[in-house]
């Protein structure tokens, strides 16, 4: 099965990211990154541009509204999003447990939905 | 009723809740079988209690009104399910209790069982745990789960299934038989120990919820030997826990920094705990039953003979860790060995042992077991490897859970 694994940072987050190589929460992402690839169970992701460089769009009766940032204005924003091969929601919940984002933000875990993706795809 | 009153009426109903809440649910379903049904009878109890008590005083004796309560809804309960032939005999039964207990307010202590019955073999091992912090302490389930990294919806959802399973397939409420009795006390230990593990790795110097979890393993461990106080490993198993918890305060720095073990500050670690963490180990010993806990408790011990300013017998340590894996040859075990090694005869034997590990057996995959990556991380280092180590630490800090234990690698890695 597959899940993503939504993560959520504080702003704090994004500003380190621009921190020099010994900053501590780009080690930590390191060495997680490296866990789940020596795991096999990595199958996709990236981390995502700050919050404030979204664009979001929507088509209110017929015409196109777009505004500056992101989706929802909430403390805490998606940085990025990792796809895990997994067997279980349990095993995923222990990976998310150790994503570095978990202790400073939040990890949400969805599986990925193949039915409704075969639908789509037709 | 005045508001101190009112409170003090409260204290005595979660003091009361506290103390009975296992004797409660173990007495209503011995028979019954159902611990679903007892439970849900003794909250509404519970919440009865809290209407009554401050209104007419606590009774004389709170557990019984209790359990009059609770049996009342017990009943009420079985006959509304209308499951007529299932139950039947239940009822039966109920009411003829019912009759004895107007005469007399004791009952057995039933909570042994139960605690045979929550590790079962025919319940999944991984609900053990879950089940007897739930009937035996009442813990509520969204705690249970978070404690297990499980919604708190499916670990309801998962309680209610075993609950089920207790109630319909036949599992006997009994000791077991002699000849089957050290396996399943041994299910129960284990079961206690991963509540006191779980706890444990989840104080982050902070989070209450591990502490308390901790504490209720304890608690359990004391419950369990009160009522088997001849067993060698129950007394091994709380000299265990009690060695663990007597370093509480010295496992974070005043920065919430993590503090290994060695490293860490004796003057704040508990004399009273460790005194009896002691008397336990010897009573245990005098029993002559070696077994998996006393062994990990005396390890402890000789940890703790550093708070007698004695320098760490790592010879001693290995000797019990040799013996240990002879018992239980777990990954833990054997990564503990390794790292004994290497203090005993050095970082190289210690690194020949841990590639032990992996050559001897390929089942039990090092690959996602942090503390193999941590030890092996420190031996490289220590050997001078240095590409070799921070490859190790990499994998340790990607496996870490605990931030304060992340950040400790992070440094050590440089």
């Amino acid at each position: 099965m597959q899940f993503a694994l939504l993560i959520f940072e504080p702003p704090a987050a994004f500003a380190a990211r621009t921190a020099d190589e010994n900053d501590s929460y780009l080690g930590a992402w390191r060495a997680y990154h490296k866990a789940i690839v020596e795991a096999g169970i990595f199958v996709g992701g990236s981390p995502l541009q700050p919050p404030e460089t979204g664009t979001t769009v929507r088509l209110k009766d017929g015409k196109r509204r777009v505004q500056d940032g992101p989706f929802a204005d909430t403390k805490e924003q998606l940085g990025g999003f990792t796809i895990l091969e997994l067997p279980s929601l349990d095993a995923a919940l222990e990976w998310a447990a150790r994503c570095p984002a978990a202790s400073i933000g939040a990890v949400e875990v969805r599986a990925v939905s193949p039915e409704y993706m075969r639908r789509v795809t037709g | 009723m005045s508001g101190s009153e009112q409170e003090n009426t409260h204290r005595a109903i979660e003091r009361v809740a506290r103390e009975s809440y296992g004797r409660l649910v173990a007495y209503l379903s011995a028979n019954t079988h159902d611990v679903g049904s007892a439970e849900d009878a003794l909250s509404d109890a519970l919440i009865a209690a809290l209407g009554s008590w401050p209104r007419d005083g606590v009774p004389q004796n709170p557990e019984a009104w209790l359990l009059t309560a609770a049996r009342r809804s017990f009943i009420d309960l079985v006959r509304h399910r209308q499951v007529a032939e299932a139950s039947e005999p239940t009822l039966a039964l109920l009411r003829e209790e019912s009759k004895d207990m107007t005469l007399s307010p004791e009952f057995p202590d039933e909570r042994l069982k139960l605690l045979f019955v929550c590790a079962h073999p025919a319940i999944d091992p991984a609900m053990h745990t879950p089940l007897m912090l739930q009937s035996v302490l009442g813990l509520d389930a969204a705690r249970i789960a978070h404690a297990f990294l499980i919604s708190p919806t499916t670990m309801g959802q998962r309680l209610v299934r075993a609950k089920t399973k207790i109630r319909d397939s036949g599992i006997q409420f009994e000791i077991p038989q002699e000849r089957e009795l050290p396996e399943r006390l041994d299910a129960v230990l284990e079961a206690i120990y991963a509540a006191f593990g779980i706890g444990w790795d989840d104080m982050a110097g902070v989070d209450q919820s591990g502490r308390e979890l901790a504490e209720e393993a304890i608690w359990l461990a004391r419950v369990l030997l009160h009522l088997m106080p001849r067993e060698a490993e129950v007394h091994g198993l709380l000299a265990l826990m009690l060695h663990c918890e007597a370093r509480r305060a010295a496992r974070r720095g005043l920065d919430g920094r993590y503090v290994p073990l060695s490293e860490q500050d004796c003057e704040k670690w508990s004399l009273p705990l460790i005194e009896e963490a002691e008397r336990h180990l010897g009573d245990a010993a005098s029993r002559g039953r070696l077994g998996r806990f006393q062994l990990e408790a005396a390890i402890q011990s000789v940890h703790a003979e550093r708070a007698r300013g004695s320098g760490i017998q790592w010879s001693a340590i290995m000797m019990f860790y040799e013996q240990l894996m002879r018992i239980s040859p777990t990954l833990g075990t054997r990564t503990g060995y390794a790292a004994a090694v290497a203090e005993a005869k050095g970082a190289e034997a210690g690194l020949a042992a841990l590639d032990g590990i992996e050559a001897d057996d390929v089942s039990i995959s090092a690959a996602a077991y942090q503390p193999y990556w941590a030890v092996r991380a420190h031996l490289l280092q220590r050997l001078g490897k240095t590409t070799e180590a921070l490859e190790a630490f990499d994998r340790a800090i990607g496996l870490t859970e605990d931030p304060a234990v992340r950040q400790f690698l992070l440094q050590r890695r440089g």
